[in-house]
């Protein structure tokens, strides 16, 4: 386990350095640089220019800009941005970062919820009327045009029906005599929502020890609705509540879009892997003894499929960066795919690397994750 | 002593043999109610993209007669440069002369649909065909050969996965320009040289342990000879397969480039929405108003995308045993 971890770990590192000079390289070779548009600009006189020139490092030839791109780039620092001037690009990251990561990490997580009961469900009555219509609405919208179902949405939810704000992260009207920043109190939030997760995850493994299916459900509900009530409470002691539900209320719109949107790929995973486990002779077994048809679905079937999921569920999650660029357009939502798009249309040369080198990272260590898993989760897989 | 026995030549006992393996396919193929549609709505979108044009003589011959010369002129069906000069306002709803109305610049939003049909299927089988084409050929090649090869390719499939191929096509657009062919030939190799080549390698490998390989090998064949005539024959239903699934992904990367304008496309479904959207009609309550600017061209790509989509699925049913019924 270990020799194979860190080969893994060279190869990745090795994949990153090329995988970082081919975006450095994509990048210059693109026409024309960020100082350009003020080339028709009669104020800034040709001094100024070449002091611009100097000041964004366009005096030295590529190569030396490219060595020392690769210095900084190992001490973790990737340049300043050009368009947000004296703003550093990790900065404006990690900045963005937590809204889109907020945005996906909740739709991801919803819609493999969603996916896995209707896969685990289509697939244990084949060929009925369930599996058909799940598998067909959920290749629908797998296949949808997403902006398409982004216009419909924000044309049901937000005009037909008025009861969600159309686009953009907060309603300015509310924030204006606001004395902290938005970015803080969605920081908390994530805060809130992680500890939210972790105590799940804790009432799960603690439930699973109960003896009767009873206490396991009583646990479960009151454990989970009392920190519900106890996070709200501390919001609304806090007087923070409606700004807080408001950055909720902007949230819904893209959340159910996109969980509508990706709820199909698990879905179908699930079912592809049910339909394999299925005919294995333990469910025969299990059949035979005479087991409730849940009980063998939920405790012998279901379990056994989930392992492809879970590798797919941490893959997703890194792409969630990439995947933002559509669903962030379509509903204004500041996070870092429309810092790509706008980094592109101001030829922004050191965001647009960072933002892709990051990306890059990102997956990488997903996969890295993902395969770890798959050893700890399947004891027959040895590395 | 064989010779005797089967007179028949070759070709006619290999062309049987499809036919029985194909009757056999379809057989299974039938029961699939999901593909059928998928077939279906592909069948449909070929026919409505082939007679486009037929449209504007039947309009013509319907709703022109007494004004010849306006419709010389104007050239009201026409998907790029039309105007319809008998109406006031533009976009005008759907009515008899325009059954799905007219976009902000006059022009019928049928005739551009219809003209756009036959190019989305260009695109996405062209994509579709390159990749599988290139995934085919490298997957196979490196489970024979393995070693450096292998190792090239596959470390090069890490590479090409790394990148975000939205973002990348995106970066790409501003130095190169995008038309209907550049952009099928960038997206059939980005995704050729990316998973397809991990999928079809798997499954090579599997067919390279086959006895048969061994045996074509001891009479002497090439390597080229054993991996067209032999590797690459076995993973082809999968490779089709993965074809029917790419035709989906072109097509929803097209649309997507076009609807953000960085496509260098005069017309596709993209970018009828695209000029919906920068003419400033979807926003706010005139999304409900001017629905026929974006609803037939979503649905449009929606429902070819899906299309395939099911295609795919039930050919995957008939070719991976694993999900077969029993």
């Amino acid at each position: 386990m270990l020799r194979f971890l860190s080969k893994r770990v060279v190869q990745i590192v090795i994949l990153l350095f090329i995988y970082v000079t081919i975006v450095f390289w994509l990048m210059e070779a693109l026409p024309g640089s960020f100082l350009d548009k003020y080339l028709m600009n009669p104020k800034i006189t040709p001094e100024i220019r070449e002091n611009l020139k100097r000041q964004f490092g366009f005096d030295k030839p590529v190569l030396t800009r490219y060595l020392y791109y690769m210095k900084n780039f190992l001490v973790l620092d990737l340049g300043v941005s050009f368009s947000y001037f004296p703003k550093k690009v990790t900065s404006i990251i990690f900045e963005r970062l937590p809204r889109t990561v907020f945005l996906f990490v909740t739709s991801t997580l919803v819609s493999y919820a969603f996916g896995y009961t209707l896969g685990k469900r289509s697939a244990w009555r084949r060929g009925k009327v369930i599996d058909q219509v799940t598998t067909f609405t959920g290749i629908v919208f797998w296949t949808i045009f997403l902006p398409l179902l982004a216009i419909f949405n924000i044309w049901l939810f937000g005009v037909i029906l008025g009861i969600l704000p159309l686009n953009q992260f907060i309603d300015p009207n509310l924030w204006r005599n606001v004395s902290f920043s938005a970015q803080d109190l969605f920081l908390k939030l994530l805060l809130n929502a992680f500890i939210f997760l972790i105590v799940f995850l804790t009432i799960m493994i603690i439930s699973r020890r109960l003896k009767t299916i009873n206490a396991k459900r009583i646990l479960l509900y009151v454990s989970l609705i009392g920190t519900i009530i106890i996070s709200i409470s501390i919001w609304i002691l806090s007087g923070r509540a409606i700004y807080a539900w408001d950055i909720i209320k902007h949230m819904v719109l893209p959340v159910f879009t996109l969980t509508l949107y990706s709820f199909a790929g698990s879905m179908l995973v699930m079912r592809d892997t049910m339909l394999d486990v299925i005919r294995e002779d333990y469910i025969t077994t299990a059949k035979a003894k005479g087991l409730p048809d849940k009980v063998v679905r939920d405790k012998h079937a279901a379990r056994n499929a989930l392992l492809p999921l879970m590798t797919n569920f941490v893959i997703s999650l890194g792409f969630t960066i990439s995947g933002g660029i559509i669903t962030e357009t379509m509903f204004s939502w500041p996070g870092l795919g429309r810092a790509y798009l706008e980094a592109l249309s101001q030829q922004d040369t050191p965001l647009l690397i960072g933002l892709l080198v990051f990306t890059g990272v990102f997956v990488l260590i997903a996969h890295l994750v993902a395969d770890i898993l798959y050893a700890f989760l399947d004891p027959r897989i040895r590395y | 002593m064989v010779e005797a026995i089967i007179k028949e030549p070759l070709w006619k006992i290999r062309l049987k043999l499809w036919a029985r393996s194909f009757k056999t396919g379809w057989e299974l193929f039938r029961e699939k109610k999901l593909a059928l549609f998928g077939l279906s709505v592909i069948i449909f979108f070929a026919i409505f993209g082939l007679v486009y044009p037929l449209y504007p003589s039947i309009m013509r011959a319907v709703f022109w007669k007494d004004d010849p010369f306006g419709y010389q002129t104007f050239a009201p069906y026409d998907p790029i440069i039309g105007f319809d000069p008998h109406i006031m306002n533009h976009p005008s709803p759907p009515s008899l002369r325009h059954p799905l109305g007219t976009d902000p610049l006059g022009r019928d939003i049928l005739s551009m649909i219809m003209y756009s049909t036959p190019r989305e299927f260009i695109l996405g089988i062209t994509a579709a065909l390159i990749t599988v084409v290139i995934g085919t050929i490298i997957g196979a090649s490196c489970a024979y050969y393995g070693g450096v090869i292998d190792t090239f390719f596959m470390r090069l499939a890490d590479i090409v996965m790394l990148f975000p191929s939205l973002a990348l096509l995106m970066v790409l657009s501003a130095f190169i320009d995008l038309t209907l062919f550049r952009l099928a030939l960038i997206i059939g190799m980005l995704s050729g040289f990316g998973s397809i080549t991990l999928v079809l390698k798997a499954q090579a490998l599997t067919i390279k342990v086959r006895p048969f390989i061994e045996a074509a090998k001891s009479t002497g064949a090439s390597d080229a000879y054993i991996i067209f005539r032999h590797i690459i024959p076995n993973i082809l239903p999968l490779s089709f397969l993965y074809m029917m699934l790419n035709v989906t992904g072109a097509i929803f990367t097209e649309a997507t480039l076009s609807f953000l304008g960085l496509a260098n496309i005069r017309m596709s479904w993209g970018v009828i929405i695209q000029m919906a959207e920068s003419s400033g009609y979807l926003m706010g309550a005139s999304i409900g108003t001017y629905w026929w600017l974006w609803l037939p061209a979503g649905a449009c790509i929606t429902l070819l995308c899906s299309a395939f989509y099911f295609l795919g699925r039930g050919l995957e049913e008939i070719v991976n045993p694993r999900l077969r019924k029993r």
